[in-house]
């Protein structure tokens, strides 16, 4: 199994470990609700080291990146980030991803750990017609989180990088008192403020340390996935799979179908639009205590399966059982009851909107 | 003689005459971490030596919960339906269920307390 370079400290901070991806990563540390609230009330931090990162380069890069994802990046002003797609040619997502663009022939794509060896084979594969390079540097960086409403202060003060003038899903390159080269965001995966370091693994770890002394909560990724679901942002893997479009997982507003004339998948999404979308990523409030976990059956009132449960979870912030779900359109609608499937009993549910909670970004 | 029995999968029956108050150990809780949930049967149900009767769910993940032995629930521990993380505090404590046993020589097939302490020890390697 593949270990990040904080590794060791994890193992000795005594996590609770799990393999994820391919690597052996830590789940939590003092408790997953603990590091859920730190985050949500104050700072955490995270070892996202795991995350793959591909470097697009070439006089044809911008058009080519144009081509592969959902968004559009032609717009985009260098040291702003975006978030899409890449969409195989029936519309469905082969990951979900972060652009950084720093100049139209020079972009920086952070992808999904799981879909790390499927992604870089798919990019090379649709290279053709492009005067573009693609290099998997995932092994060359390692990736710090650092999330909640004390992280600008944090950054400041705890790693003396200043971030005060930087608004949301923007990023720039700075040099580390080490002199490496590193990248920080302003991004993240919690639904709160926060940042995103791309540094080489000794860096990454001399930060985790430094952080570690102030005090910052070290997270894991049972709090990551608590953290994103409350916020309504989907996994890939739970609402976000190769058969499922971005108009069924509610993410239509990153699939530029008007702004830009082509890109894989575009045609798929244009006649799944006229057709009508079939299914649709809900929310779903449970009555009662039970709690509605992945894979789980949808019922309608008459009992018939009519969907499945993408990830489920008692809300820790909001301590009411809640659930994310691929139902059909017509059963889609706020307000609308339904019923969920718990092992040998079956609890109505209503349709509510999937951002649970508010996210608290700086715009 | 004690009067506590263990199923390798983590559950304990601790008996009384001819009742056994049916819940999951220390170790199993300490390995669950905060419970959230606790899903009984109700009662007047029937289970099955073996098979599972209801789960518990930590945030993270839900584990199902298998009968030490067979027999008719008498009662479930009600306490745990708006407080389940009573069963971390004191797990023994706390019982899930307690049932009437239908055949109590299924015990002499459950593991003693040395027996499951020498369990979760090999577990942890």
């Amino acid at each position: 199994m593949k270990t990040t370079p904080l590794h060791s400290r994890h193992i000795a901070a005594g996590a609770v470990m799990a393999p994820f991806a391919g690597y052996d990563m830590p789940i939590s540390y003092r408790g997953i609700e603990e590091e859920h609230r730190a985050v949500r009330s104050a700072t955490g931090m995270f070892d996202v080291s795991h995350m793959g990162e591909v470097h697009i380069t070439g006089p044809q890069a911008q058009a080519y990146v144009n081509h592969i994802f959902s968004g559009d990046v032609a717009p985009l002003a260098p040291g702003q980030v975006v978030y899409g797609m890449m969409l195989n040619e029936r519309g469905g997502v082969v990951d979900d991803l972060l652009v950084y663009k720093r100049s139209a022939e020079d972009f920086f794509l952070v992808i999904n750990a799981s879909n790390i060896d499927k992604d870089v084979a798919w990019m090379q594969a649709h290279t053709d017609g492009f005067q573009a390079m693609v290099d998997d540097c995932s092994e060359r960086w390692a990736e710090l989180a650092i999330q909640g409403p004390g992280a600008e202060d944090v950054m400041l003060d705890v790693l003396g990088i200043d971030c005060r003038d930087m608004t949301f899903y923007t990023f720039r390159d700075i040099i580390l008192p080490s002199g490496a080269s590193a990248i920080v965001s302003r991004t993240g995966y919690t639904g709160e403020d926060g940042f995103e370091l791309y540094a080489p693994a000794d860096d990454i770890a001399a930060a985790w340390d430094t952080l570690a002394s102030a005090g910052v909560e070290p997270c894991g990724l049972g709090c990551r996935d608590t953290l994103r679901f409350e916020a309504g942002l989907p996994l890939y893997g739970d609402e976000l799979t190769d058969d499922i479009t971005p108009l069924e997982a509610g993410l239509g507003m990153f699939a530029k179908t008007a702004a830009k004339p082509s890109f894989i998948g575009r045609d798929a999404l244009v006649a799944q639009k006229e057709a009508g979308v079939p299914r649709k990523v809900v929310g779903l409030e449970i009555d009662g205590p039970a709690i509605a976990r992945h894979g789980y059956a949808v019922l309608d009132m008459d009992g018939n399966a009519v969907g499945e449960v993408t990830t489920g979870y008692r809300s820790i912030t909001m301590g009411r059982s809640l659930a994310m779900a691929l139902v059909p359109a017509g059963l889609a609608a706020e307000g609308t009851r339904l019923q969920v499937q718990v092992r040998r009993k079956v609890f109505p549910a209503t349709v509510v909107k999937k951002r649970f909670y508010t996210p608290k970004y700086k715009k | 003689m004690s009067n506590i029995y263990y199923l390798p999968t983590h559950e304990y029956a601790r008996v009384e005459g001819n009742v056994a108050y049916i819940g999951i150990s220390a170790y199993a809780a300490a390995q669950l971490g905060n419970v959230v949930y606790v899903d009984m049967p109700e009662t007047g149900d029937d289970v099955e030596a073996g098979e599972d009767f209801g789960a518990i769910e930590s945030v993270k993940a839900a584990s199902d919960l298998f009968a030490p032995v067979s027999g008719a629930v008498v009662e479930i521990n009600e306490e745990l339906i708006d407080n389940p993380r009573l069963v971390n505090e004191d797990p023994e404590a706390h019982w899930i269920i307690k049932v009437e046993m239908s055949d109590p020589s299924q015990l002499d097939t459950l593991l003693s307390p040395e027996a499951y302490a020498a369990h979760c020890e090999a577990e942890k390697h």
